[in-house]
């Protein structure tokens, strides 16, 4: 049988700079490397690469290089090498293609044809080394109108709240997708920064009850892990109706990853595939979203917020509108680049809209309908720095999820093979020698940095344009301006090109 | 003329001592009395001198400074004739004598020499214990010179390499039939006997010399050896006169107790010239190895100080290499044996009552102090992996909380 | 005193540390220089079975063995320093290979004794297996 698949990547090795230590042959789960005795040389199967970047990251010397595959069909601006080489993988296998991590396609990118406003001359800039700047946000339903009792003294009416050092969260990741070590690495530092993370829909580890005060659990169609002490550890709930990698489907982990811990985190058996249904089945119109809002606020004493995840598609903004009617107290909203620990590629690739504009339409939608207050925003979907998130408050989030983000800061090199469970820097992986490549102790204190550096930046911005809250810049379209962006786009965004 | 601590013997046990002394009382005087006019060099590197592999000034023990930085007075070529245990005196042999508080005897060995027929026609006979012996044979020897060693043992051994290519022909005799028959069995020895005939040494074994006429050795067998230069190295004996003149309890060295005190007050022996209890054999011995000699003194010294010590493990052992070929013995070689082979190395393993208690190594001895610890702290094989640790010596056999108390603190 | 340990929970048994350890005592500058088509001899070895991996080296004992042992006196200790071995003097003898319970001597290419000198005697100034570790399961601190 012929072999039609390419490698994807060539391994090139400069051989007058290695020592032969063989660092990348121990450290490479796919086996790329080897050590040919007889001859004293390296050798690399370079087929078996995935681009991780493992043996380039350790390699003592540098001597290593891992460069696109140069082999190459007959050039064709329609049926591009990973379309002819998608069908000979199809015509093989008979299965549906399985891609991890966002959708990697050409579409275009909203955050990168928005401008950020500065201010000059009129409406100083204020200095951030030298005035305080509140990076500090609250996301919760926010009352109606103000109370008071017969003295006058004021009635607090307020919802509970998430207050957030800086108005960044970690992403829902299930347990099971991704580490125990990475799990524990995003624990430490939502406690540290002072925000949240999310549980995703693989449970709560024991271990980690500790962190509860900074954890928002979710509750997705699976119900994997749901349990009143699940509940009662968490800041927030996150209800999952959809994720933006693959809006519309449920989700799969096989049984291989699903080992004791994930097991007993999950509440199924060991072995067993983890199949997440694609609606929940007992949520089939908006009054019974609404009913197990209210279900999971009886149980919590009425004491967290309820958060509602939904995939951006086509109606988010009627969507979004329902959700907030329903009493939830924060609507998460998925962009189509979001990232996934496996999805099927048509799903990945071609379904669900940008972020920039579900955002945007949500937030016109609702303050149109005078309900705003309802509920903040969080959004996620590819906010891959801080200019990404001074953008998206700016547009009418009131916090961004980071996922993709927070993995890269963990060592993540995006080589989008989280399905095949092997990563090498111990993220998306289950494998115990894998794991421990993860420390905690090292990953905690990288996001920690991460996030800082993200604070620092935004106090630039926002002191540049002269502003000195997340509060007076949220929603503040005028702050914007488009480039390169047409007159239904400038609409749908709100704002106004570059130059009006 | 009274010193508080007096030592009788240049050896490293005198080092060890006065360390040990030193570890209490910072400045209690110390006199050191040695017979030879060096200060205390290793005696075991006196084969790597002839080879050219040390030098007279690397070979001190302890830099010439270390004398006066610990208060010490060292009377250099200096014989002590005897011990008056009632007066607490040592009468040295220009007549004058030293009272002490506290006195150790750290004589050493003397070499035996059995008395050969015709010995004494001999002219050109050689011991090889001290410094002094290898640089007289050092001045004696030629590219041509015949050498006869008497004795195939660690001395006889050592010798040999030590002036390897320096000399015309060697040849070593002993009665056992193989060579190092104190620390080795037969299959080990053979290893050894091959590495030395690969490299030119002549081995007689299982025969020695009935007499000596000039420079001919007549063997028991009947055979002849012609030589230029005699070299016996036949054994040692521990040094024990003072001791026993003195009136102190011998068994075959100076018996003491746990912190090396004899039988006469006051008095400490330390050493080659002891007998000590060794743990695997269960039974008093003379170690007349460096590292025993050293442990020794130094437990003297702290009791001597009125501090406590006391040295109750000793083991003995050897590590010793001839001509790059490696060997390490410890122990005892009673028991259920153990044997492991793989090219370049042969391995030995005895086991006692469910613990280690000898062993023999011929080649790679990577590690091998795993082994001996096993056999100093009688550490029961059944608490760890010993499928593991008899192919690889390696903390891996040890449990994880084992290896965390070992290598996870200050030990 | 400080002194390195290693934590097998976080050691991925991948040898840099031993890599960088030869390279460090080797007097180069340039690690492919030092290394390249030569047998290395680090002080720090790493030990694996059955998905365990730690690495171990020198404990620098509060009373050591192998001074005590050594038939030449290059092993010497000053105070709650590290244990220093004196190269000129060593014979090769390997007692202290013999003695050391934690099998943290190893030989260096003429066949004498070699162990970790905390990188306080060489050009890195600070343990180089710590450094290079990309795990931090070896690290350079004080205990008791």
């Amino acid at each position: 049988m012929p072999n039609y698949i390419l490698p994807d990547f060539e391994v090139e090795r400069r051989d007058d700079r290695c020592i032969r230590c063989r660092v990348c042959e121990r450290q490479c789960a796919n086996e790329v490397h080897s050590y040919d005795e007889e001859n004293d040389v390296m050798l690399a199967d370079e087929l078996k690469c995935v681009g991780c970047h493992r043996c380039v990251a350790l390699c003592p010397t540098r001597a290593l290089k891992i460069v696109k595959y140069s082999g190459t069909f007959r050039e064709n601006a329609n049926w591009s090498n990973q379309s002819i080489l998608e069908i000979y993988k199809q015509a093989e296998s008979g299965g549906v293609l399985l891609s991890s991590m966002g959708t990697p396609n050409p579409y275009p990118v909203y955050f990168d044809k928005i401008l950020i406003n500065a201010s000059q001359v009129t409406n100083p800039s204020i200095d951030p080394l030298r005035e305080p700047m509140e990076t500090r946000v609250f996301l919760g339903k926010r009352p109606q109108n103000i109370e008071r009792d017969e003295t006058g003294k004021l009635n607090n009416n307020l919802p509970p709240q998430l207050e957030l050092s800086v108005p960044i969260m970690f992403s829902a990741m299930s347990y099971g997708s991704i580490s125990y070590n990475a799990h524990e690495s995003l624990a430490r530092a939502a406690t540290e920064l002072g925000i949240y993370y999310n549980t995703g829909e693989g449970g709560l580890h024991e271990d980690f009850y500790k962190y509860g005060p900074n954890t928002i659990v979710q509750v997705a169609s699976g119900r994997f892990g749901v349990h009143k002490g699940y509940l009662d550890v968490a800041a927030a709930i996150e209800i999952k109706m959809g994720q933006g990698a693959k809006p519309g489907i449920g989700g799969h982990l096989p049984g291989e990853k699903i080992t004791e811990d994930v097991s007993r985190a999950r509440m199924i058996p060991v072995g067993t595939d983890a199949i997440s249904p694609a609606p929940h089945h007992d949520i089939y119109s908006i009054e019974d979203l609404r009913q197990l809002v209210y279900s999971l606020k009886e149980a919590t004493e009425y004491k967290k917020p309820v958060i509602v995840k939904v995939a951006a598609v086509h109606n988010i903004a009627a969507i979004a509108s329902g959700i907030a009617r329903s009493g939830a107290d924060i609507i998460a909203i998925d962009g189509f680049r979001g990232g996934t620990g496996a999805a099927p590629t048509r799903i990945r690739d071609n379904v669900g809209i940008p972020i920039e504009l579900a955002l945007a339409s949500v937030d016109k939608r609702l303050r149109d309908e005078g309900i705003r207050g309802n509920v903040s925003l969080v959004v996620a979907g590819s906010i891959r720095n801080s200019a990404d998130v001074v953008k998206a408050i700016a547009l009418g989030a009131d916090a961004c999820y980071i996922g993709t983000a927070a993995l890269i800061a963990l060592g993540c090199h995006l080589c989008r093979t989280c399905h095949l469970g092997k990563c090498n820097w111990g993220i998306a992986t289950q494998r115990p020698d894998l794991v421990k490549r993860l420390n905690p102790e090292i990953g905690y204190k990288r996001l920690v940095n991460l996030v800082t550096a993200w604070q620092h930046e935004i106090k630039e911005l926002l002191g540049g344009m002269g502003i000195n809250s997340i509060e007076a810049l949220r929603g503040n379209r005028l702050m914007l301006r488009g480039v390169g962006l047409n007159e239904k786009e400038l609409e749908i965004l709100g704002i106004k090109h570059a130059g009006e | 003329m009274i010193s508080k601590y007096v030592i009788i013997g240049g050896g490293v046990a005198s080092t060890g001592c006065i360390e040990g002394i030193r570890k209490v009382d910072p400045s209690g005087g110390i006199t050191l009395i040695t017979a030879e006019p060096y200060l205390t060099y290793c005696r075991p590197l006196i084969s790597y001198l002839l080879e050219g592999k040390t030098t007279l000034e690397k070979m001190l023990y302890r830099p010439e400074s270390f004398y006066e930085k610990n208060g010490v007075r060292v009377m250099l070529a200096t014989k002590s004739e005897r011990i008056d245990p009632e007066r607490k005196t040592v009468m040295l042999s220009d007549g004058t004598s030293i009272g002490y508080e506290k006195l150790l005897c750290a004589t050493g060995s003397v070499p035996f020499v059995p008395p050969f027929e015709g010995l004494d026609t001999v002219k050109s006979k050689f011991s090889f214990l001290t410094l002094d012996d290898a640089l007289e044979l050092e001045r004696a020897i030629t590219p041509e010179s015949r050498v006869f060693i008497v004795g195939a043992g660690l001395i006889g051994l050592k010798c040999a390499e030590g002036i390897h290519g320096r000399v015309g022909s060697i040849t070593v005799c002993d009665l056992a039939p193989q060579v190092l028959a104190s620390i080795l069995d037969s299959d080990s020895a053979n290893i050894v006997e091959e590495t030395l005939q690969s490299h030119g040494i002549n081995l007689i074994l299982g025969d020695t010399v009935a007499k000596f006429e000039e420079n001919v050795a007549i063997l028991q067998s009947g055979a002849s050896v012609e030589f230029d230069v005699l070299v016996l190295a036949v054994g040692v004996r521990p040094n024990v006169a003072l001791v026993r003149d003195a009136g102190g309890k011998i068994g075959r060295g100076i018996i003491v107790d746990d912190t090396m005190l004899t039988s006469l007050p006051d008095v400490y022996a330390a050493g080659d010239c002891t007998e000590s209890f060794d743990i695997t054999s269960s039974s008093s011995r003379v170690l007349a190895i460096l590292p025993n000699a050293y442990m020794q003194g130094e437990c003297a010294g702290i009791n001597m100080a009125e501090g406590y010590s006391s040295y109750a493990n000793a083991v003995p052992m050897n590590s010793v290499g001839f001509f790059g070929l490696h060997i390490a013995t410890a122990g005892t070689y009673t028991g259920e044996l153990h044997e492991i082979r793989t090219p370049g190395c042969l391995k030995k393993l005895y086991v006692n009552e469910g613990r280690l208690v000898g062993f023999i190594i011929i080649g790679d001895t990577t590690r091998a102090g795993i082994y001996t610890s096993l056999i100093r702290n009688k550490t029961p094989l059944d608490e760890i992996d010993f499928e593991l640790i008899k192919n690889y010596p390696s903390l891996m056999a040890f449990s994880g909380n084992s290896r965390l108390k070992m290598l996870g603190g200050v030990v | 005193m400080k002194r390195v340990y290693v934590n097998e929970k976080w050691c991925l048994g991948c040898r840099l540390c031993e890599y960088n350890c030869a390279f460090a005592n080797s007097g180069e500058k340039d690690m492919v220089k030092a290394l390249k088509g030569k047998k290395i001899y680090p002080r720090i070895r790493v030990d694996e079975h059955d998905g365990i991996t730690f690495a171990v080296s020198c404990r620098h004992c509060e009373d050591p063995i192998c001074v005590k042992s050594c038939i030449a006196g290059a092993l010497s200790k000053e105070g709650d320093g590290m244990v220093k071995l004196d190269r000129t003097k060593c014979v090769g003898c390997l007692t202290c290979v013999l003695v050391c319970p934690y099998g943290a001597v190893v030989q260096d290419e003429r066949g004498a004794a070699l162990k970790c000198e905390l990188c306080l005697t060489n050009t890195a100034g600070y343990p180089a297996c710590v450094k290079g570790c990309p795990n931090a399961a070896i690290v350079y601190e004080e205990r008791d």
